[in-house]
């Protein structure tokens, strides 16, 4: 009997000590997690992209009606283009403002930390919704930017009645928050061996052909991590077209994620927006691919790495 | 062969000097629309629609914070601050704890399926939230969970991949004869979780809540979906109640409780500056 009770203590002992046991009890909120809170949902709206759920009434199977909509929706493929405009502006100035200042950063002077820091401000509190609302004072008829303008002898612009132009302080706005990418980039260009530097130097290479042929083959595999994280941020945008421009005017800052949103929760169309969610997920994917394929031609590896 | 030791010291000087003033004069117009919503929380509406280009305010007016405070409806910026601090605080609280043991199991345990989860961990990281924003919303709908705090802090509560990764490369840089030498004083896989790697994981935690509680802290889409009852507002929907006001905006209101809520991410930011820059450089680098 006493011999019993301890072979069953130990045998239990084992099992709880075992590397799959403590494994999997660890790991368990996350496998939890991805399965209630990432695949269920996926699969989940994959249903209803066939259904013409509305939230209150119960859904009936449409086929692939949302999807065929999607095609004739003028709206939707207006948001699609306008997406891609801001993303195609965005996401390259941005990066490009980052890494300047980042590199402009990285001289050994006093005060760098300082002035990291203080560039950083912008992108530390970006997200807030505050930002956002003094951005669009910022550009109101009255506002900052028209003032400037006035004082420059500039006509005054009317940012948000212009469709032409509604865009602009939306892509300025998210070009001015280039903060998590430069301390990125910083960090980039710290690590680059200081004897790639002392070599080119002593070959009579100038500083052109040092960034074009030692910082920037160095710094690719981090560019393309900053190019895949802001694509999908950008391709995600929604607070400042929700706040600033409520997507309009004429829907020419109609992004699509305010698009999506709008479908499901103004208009509560919760099958056409998910067939719409589905459709993101695809471009998305697509995209990230696509940067990935590329990224074979123009990343640089280091041999041995 | 002095003078000209001179001349170049003296172009040095020079180009530092260009150098400081180009990095300070351009950093200024960088926070310039910053300083100006501050500032205009001491304006009334008039100064700051008329003489909008100057940030100095010609009357120091506090008063925007006594009428911003009050609030909509009865309901005060009290309310919507402790409704911040409790939504931002259980889930990064919840993101720590869970994200931690998740990376434990993913860097120091070899159990099988491992490879499996960290590839399907790798995949939520780059999945954009969105995506699933739309079934997550019915599936709490049918649940009933919508107009409570619950959508919000849940999932946290089953780790966050970005920080899974990072503790991860965290814990990857502990000397693995620390555990070895555990194990031979005895000491079990759940112990030498919490004696060894929890304590030496302390500045990726550090590092954790601070991008977390400011993620949450900043977050408005969640809110504005699941929140429905004024009483359960988070700061930043509140704020935007200033902009829906039926009557002309009170923009000194607003910018004062807009400065009010930037408050908390600034301490952390003057504080944790350090582990905020290392914590967005590591993860970024490994990526």
């Amino acid at each position: 009997m006493m011999n019993d009770n301890i072979k069953k203590k130990m045998c239990l002992n084992k099992i709880l000590h075992n590397d799959n046991t403590v494994g999997y009890v660890f790991a368990a909120p996350f496998i939890i997690g991805f399965l209630g809170f990432t695949i269920i949902p996926i699969l989940v709206s994959l249903y209803y992209s066939f259904t013409n759920y509305n939230l209150t009434t119960s859904e009936t199977w449409i086929g692939l009606q949302n999807y065929a909509r999607l095609f004739q929706d003028t709206r939707f493929l207006k948001s699609v283009r306008v997406t891609l405009i801001y993303v195609l502006t965005s996401v390259p100035l941005k990066l490009i403002f980052a890494l300047f200042i980042a590199y402009l950063l990285t001289k050994k002077s006093r005060g760098v930390t300082f002035y990291r820091s203080l560039y950083y401000v912008p992108s530390l509190i970006g997200g807030s919704i505050a930002v956002a609302l003094v951005w669009k004072e910022l550009f109101s008829t009255r506002g900052l930017i028209n003032s400037l303008f006035i004082s420059a002898g500039l006509e005054k612009v009317s940012w948000f009645g212009d469709q032409k132009m509604a865009m602009i302080p939306l892509v300025l706005m998210s070009v001015w928050q280039f903060g998590s990418s430069m301390i990125i980039f910083a960090a980039g260009l710290k690590e680059i061996s200081p004897t790639y530097y002392e070599a080119a130097k002593i070959d009579g290479a100038n500083k052109r052909q040092i960034f074009s042929h030692i910082t920037l083959p160095c710094l690719s595999p981090i560019i393309l991590y900053n190019l895949v994280m802001q694509t999908i941020s950008a391709f995600m945008s929604f607070t400042q077209a929700f706040v600033i421009t409520r997507g309009g005017p004429n829907d020419a800052t109609n992004f699509y994620a305010l698009y999506v949103y709008n479908q499901a929760f103004k208009y509560y169309d919760m099958g056409y927006a998910s067939a719409m969610s589905w459709v993101m997920l695809i471009i998305m994917s697509l995209i990230t691919f696509l940067i990935f394929k590329s990224s074979k031609r123009w990343v640089f590896s280091e041999a041995g790495e | 062969m002095e003078g000209k030791a001179v001349g170049i010291n003296f172009k040095n000087r020079a180009s530092k000097i260009i150098y400081h003033c180009f990095i300070i004069v351009f950093g200024f117009i960088m926070v310039y629309p910053v300083l100006w919503m501050i500032t205009g929380s001491l304006k009334n509406n008039a100064e700051i629609l008329n003489s909008s280009l100057s940030i100095i305010p010609p009357n120091w007016r506090w008063s925007n914070f006594v009428t911003g405070w009050k609030g909509f409806g009865g309901i005060g910026f009290a309310t919507y601050f402790k409704n911040s601090f409790l939504v931002s605080g259980l889930a990064t609280f919840a993101t720590v704890i869970s994200s931690a043991c998740v990376a434990y199991a993913l860097a120091r345990i070899k159990f099988r399926g491992r490879k499996i989860w960290f590839t399907a961990m790798l995949c939520t990281m780059m999945l954009p939230a969105q995506i699933i924003l739309i079934p997550q919303y019915i599936i709490y709908n049918r649940l009933g969970f919508v107009g409570s705090i619950i959508p919000l802090v849940l999932p946290h509560f089953f780790g966050q991949a970005f920080f899974i990764f990072q503790m991860m490369q965290f814990t990857s840089g502990i000397p693995r004869e620390l555990d070895e030498a555990a194990t031979i004083d005895g000491c079990s896989k759940y112990s030498i979780f919490t004696r060894i790697i929890l304590p030496l994981l302390k500045p990726s935690i550090v590092t954790t809540i601070i991008i977390q509680f400011y993620w949450k802290w900043d977050d408005f889409m969640g809110p504005l979906i699941y929140l429905n009852k004024p009483q359960t507002y988070t700061v930043s929907i509140a704020i935007k109640l200033f902009a829906d006001a039926s009557s002309t905006t009170d923009f000194g209101a607003m910018f004062a409780m807009s400065t009010l809520s930037l408050i908390p991410v600034f301490l952390i930011f003057l504080f944790f500056n350090k582990y905020l820059v290392e914590g967005i450089s590591t993860s970024g680098l490994k990526g």
